[in-house]
């Protein structure tokens, strides 16, 4: 079974790298060089769309699957060729689309090896993309850890501050994860009676999941450590407190689209890993499930929402401060997972829709927030907020859709970080109440440290010791239509999401209908 | 000898009498480039000769034993024969510019020869199944290597030359030690009544394989052999030679040199000491090796700042991940699914390396020669300065990093899929541990090439020849990482020497 349509969405951006790093040669490369990149990256949201709305909501299950089955022939290693999609990863395939689009309107100033540029970022695409696409485990990894290369050198060519050790540490932190999450695959490849490695059941090409396979399987390694291997990764990646320190160094350093993509659909990897690995895997496991420690994952949440909270009020660099805001807000996605609570009784999918939706909605509102620090950035050239003051005559586009970001970052109902929050909350409330109650906490430290900052860097009097000279301040312009572009593509998601929530929550509760079995 | 005899050989014998043309030619030309043109078109000669073997193109007899049983034309064999080939091919290619400079243009013809007569040695090697001709190919192997690392005369290829000498010969003394015991308790030399005597023989409970005299002469055997394969303990002389050495011979020495005597003891331990009951017992021995093997080399490689040491002290890193594969044998667990996914990812994982190892090392030949500058500083900006080199060894290191989708992964994948199939799933978490530590000394040097800014910003291309070998072999550590079912499928039909398989 080969539908094609998936295979094409995934390497399209691949294809298009190839075809820059080749062609556009002579005068006007750099400017042929944006358009094939940006011309690849609308038909990739084009196509993202389209596998959006061509999902069948009522059919459910697995859609216009690719499959080849033998992609290596080792009998030890049982893995195919497979994509899919389902309800979980629909609207995250949609995201990817929005924010490659977005990112790649987004570099169109980007001066600096403009072919290696967008290059790599195409290339980004392909991966992430994979990653939400890809059905068989060995095929996801590779799409995970393929798109460390890509950012790698994003960060560290195109980067600011300390680009080169920012870079290393996010390879370094990210590949420590995916060797633990390399441990799982393979333990999970070798048990007897595993004989593919679908994460998923196609019924309809014969295809039993692991899901299935493993449950009341005896593995080769403890249940517990293989989810525990699984965990580490996505942790490291969402990211948990304590493993989140690479973080804010490679957000602050990374190039503004980089952090659109990092911010916007990286970390969303480990979200949608979470959903679908450790929760969709370890369900029925024999002397080990998810059940077991969803208490103890609502505890790591709230800690990671209140802490990421606090340590994001304390900041005053505006990129360093949203960097650690998405701590904080990867939080409740992890709570959000934790809502399946102690036993298949108590748990609340709508909690667990909540986690995914608060995903796709981080992704957009951060996005977008990331933006608008990148285009105040090439203003000012500062992003120390004490320097910085009375933004708002000067550049007013910018400050209002950077109050939209906020409000959306803070939860104001209409907009879509409201429906997320409030899911998240309702589902989780009845499984853990007292983590869901501290966690609550973290929307009004969103509150303080998102209002204080807008406050402080767009409305507030200019400081007494400017860091903006008179001149470089009165000589300020606000976005035009190509910045415009971007911003205007990142926030309607967050209006559309907010007014009317069911087009992605229906498709989200359908995923995890599936992977609750 | 007979007509089979002459057939089974083919490749050998044309592989002899190639090194004597190259000397022949270079008496003739004072042109370096013609030697090197007559030794790469001749080496098409014993391709044909092997490929016909494994196919049997020019009728039977093709596949077989010959002179006395002493050596084996089977396709696993064949499969090393094929890959020695490619490595010294390459090494041609990347040493036509090498052997028609200043210094060397006067030894360019025994340079070339020398590396013919030791492949010559290591494709009897690898297809002898007694021990006399396993000693005596493997000398023939070694000693023009002597030679090699020494050719240049300077005071670090004379070091270079004498400390492979004498830690060859050392090394060797000991294998045949080992050897000794072996016979002196079967009273054989063939590999495959050895096993047939070993089975009736050992019987002591309690005792490693059985009786002390095997566990020696395992023990010396694996000493011998892990000095060629650069296995800790016996890895000291890898990173002087390598750096002391010409780069093409390194090249040489870290594939062929290596793939030939994981053949050999593949063969030795799959068929002399095959019994499942004498398997566990190896390897467990592997085992050890490797999870020290790995460790070591990875560990001491994060120091270095020449890069020729730093990739010595990887291929011995290289090495240990190998040697996982060889401890990964089913015997462990009971109902196994696949009797030969150990050796078939020790084959998977010697290919990969090749190529990816191919790729870096020629691209370093590339850019040494121009830059005379072999520390890491030296590659500083090398992205600017040569965008094309420096892709060739970025992709090369990732290779050897094990990021996918290149062939560094997949074979690392395969190889600790097989150690957890064998029940070693310790020996895989150390794997992939390690592959983590690599990951800072490859990326460090990654980061030097694509983000340092250059001390000497002048743009430089490449020869052509040492280009195609080197794209040639990142062109293969791409295409069989993404699509590893071509080389696996290769491996799977040579395992005929394996048991059960």
């Amino acid at each position: 079974m080969f539908d094609g349509i998936l295979t094409v969405t995934v390497f399209l951006p691949a294809v298009a790298a190839i075809l820059v790093a080749i062609f556009a040669r002579g005068k006007n490369a750099d400017q042929q060089i944006r358009w094939i990149s940006i011309g690849a990256t609308v038909a990739t949201f084009v196509l993202s769309v389209m596998i959006f709305v061509g999902y069948d909501q009522d059919a459910g299950g697995i859609q216009m699957v690719d499959y080849m089955e033998r992609w290596i022939p080792i009998d030890a290693l049982r893995s195919s060729y497979l994509l899919g999609v389902d309800g979980l990863s629909a609207p995250l395939v949609l995201l990817t689309g929005i924010l490659g689009m977005a990112a790649a309107l987004g570099s169109w100033r980007i001066k600096k090896r403009v072919r290696e540029y967008f290059m790599w970022l195409l290339m980004l695409q392909s991966a992430v993309l994979g990653v939400f696409l890809a059905l068989d485990l060995l095929l996801f990894f590779i799409f995970f850890e393929f798109e460390l290369i890509p950012m790698f050198m994003l960060i560290a060519i195109w980067g600011s501050g300390r680009p080169r050790y920012s870079a290393m540490k996010f390879v370094l932190f990210t590949l420590t994860g995916g060797a633990f999450m390399l441990v799982g695959i393979l333990a999970i490849f070798v048990t007897p009676g595993v004989n593919t490695l679908a994460m998923v059941s196609i019924p309809e090409l014969g295809i039993t999941g692991i899901p299935e396979l493993i449950a009341g399987a005896d593995l080769v390694i403890p249940a517990a450590l293989i989810f525990l291997f699984f965990f580490i990764a996505f942790a490291v990646k969402l990211p948990l407190w304590p493993v989140h320190s690479w973080l804010p160094d490679a957000h602050t350093d990374a190039p503004t689209a980089v952090s659109v993509m990092l911010a916007g659909v990286l970390l969303k990897m480990a979200g949608y890993g979470l959903l679908r690995i450790n929760l969709g895997f370890f369900q029925e496991t024999k002397g080990f499930t998810i059940y077991d420690v969803a208490g103890a994952l609502s505890i790591l949440a709230a800690v990671s929402v209140i802490y990421g909270g606090i340590i994001t009020i304390r900041q005053t660099d505006m990129k360093r401060l949203i960097a650690y805001s998405s701590i904080s807000h990867m939080g409740f996605v992890m709570l959000g997972v934790s809502a399946v609570g102690s036993s298949a009784a108590s748990t609340s999918a709508g909690g667990l829709s909540g986690a995914a939706m608060q995903m796709f909605t981080h992704g957009t509102i951060t996005g977008l927030a990331f933006l608008l620090v990148g285009l105040s950035y090439e203003r000012t050239h500062t992003r120390h907020i004490p320097h910085l003051g009375g933004l708002w005559k000067k550049m007013p586009l910018i400050a209002i859709f950077f109050v939209i970001a906020g409000f959306g970052s803070l939860g104001l109902p209409a907009l879509s970080g409201f429906v997320a929050e409030i899911m998240v909350f309702l589902g989780t409330f009845s499984v853990w109440p007292w983590a869901t109650g501290v966690s609550a906490f973290g929307v009004v430290l969103a509150a303080g440290y998102t209002l204080w900052m807008v406050q402080r860097v767009f409305f507030g009097a200019r400081p007494a010791t400017p860091g903006l000279s008179d001149e470089v301040y009165d000589n300020l312009t606000d976005a035009n239509w190509v910045d415009m572009i971007p911003v205007i593509a990142l926030a309607a998601p967050i209006f559309i999401v907010g007014i009317w929530p069911s087009v992605i929550t229906d498709m989200f509760d359908i995923g995890i209908q599936a992977v609750l079995r | 000898m007979t007509v089979q005899d002459f057939w089974v050989l083919s490749p050998e014998i044309s592989m002899a009498v190639l090194a004597l043309l190259v000397i022949s030619v270079d008496l003739m030309t004072r042109s370096m480039a013609k030697v090197a043109t007559v030794a790469f078109i001749g080496l098409s000669v014993p391709v044909i000769l092997t490929l016909n073997l494994w196919f049997g193109w020019f009728g039977e007899p093709t596949v077989g034993a010959a002179l006395f049983g002493t050596v084996e034309a089977d396709r696993f064999s064949l499969f090393f024969k094929f890959l020695l080939l490619t490595v010294t091919a390459g090494t041609i290619l990347a040493s036509a510019k090498y052997i028609a400079s200043d210094r060397m243009k006067d030894y360019g013809g025994e340079f070339v020869s020398l590396v013919l007569i030791s492949v010559t040695g290591m494709m009897v090697l690898v297809s002898a199944t007694e021990l006399i001709t396993i000693y005596v190919a493997l000398e023939l192997s070694a000693l023009p290597i002597v030679a090699l690392a020494a050719i240049h005369r300077s005071k670090r290829g004379v070091e270079a030359g004498t400390k492979f000498f004498v830690l060859s010969a050392i090394s060797s003394a000991v294998l045949l030690y080992g050897f000794a015991f072996i016979y002196g308790y079967t009273g054989t030399t063939q590999l495959s009544v050895i096993m047939e005597r070993l089975a009736v023989l050992s019987s002591e409970p309690g005792v490693p394989f059985g009786s002390y005299a095997v566990l020696l002469s395992v023990i010396m055997i694996f000493a011998g052999f892990g000095f060629k394969m650069a296995v800790v303990p016996w890895q000291m002389w890898v990173p002087d030679v390598y750096q002391g050495a010409p780069t093409p011979v390194a090249a040489f020495l870290s594939i062929a040199s290596k793939a030939a005597a994981f053949a050999v003891i593949m063969r030795i331990m799959y068929t002399a000491f095959g019994d499942p009951m004498l398997m566990q017992d190896w390897s467990g021995l592997f085992a050890i090796l490797a999870a020290v093997t790995m460790t070591v080399g990875n560990v001491l490689a994060l120091s270095q700042s020449n890069i020729k040491r730093l990739l010595g002290y990887s291929t011995i890193a290289q090495a240990g991940y190998i040697l996982i594969g060889l401890a990964s044998v089913p015997a462990n667990q009971v109902g196994a699914t696949f009797a030969g996914a150990g050796p078939q990812s020790v084959m998977y994982y010697l290919v990969g390396y090749a190529f990816s190892n191919l790729a870096v090392f020629f691209a370093v030949i590339a850019i040494t020669s121009r830059t005379k500058d072999d520390s890491i500083e030296g590659l500083n900006g090398l992205g600017k300065r040569s965008p094309l080199l420096a892709g060739l060894l970025v992709f090369g290191l990732l290779s050897l990093l094990g990021m996918p989708p290149t062939v560094g992964f997949m074979t690392k994948v395969v190889v600790f899929g097989s150690a957890l199939n064998a029940n070693l799933t310790w020996l895989a978490v150390i794997g992939v541990v390690n592959t983590v530590i690599a990951a800072y000394y490859y990326l460090r040097v990654i980061r030097a090439i694509m983000f340092e800014d250059a001390k000497d910003e002048t743009t430089f291309g490449a020869d052509k020849p040492v280009l195609a070998a080197a794209g040639v072999a990142a062109i293969g550590a791409g295409v069989f990482g993404v699509a590893p079912f071509l080389l696996l499928e290769f491996a799977q039909s040579a395992l005929s020497i394996i048991p059960g398989s």
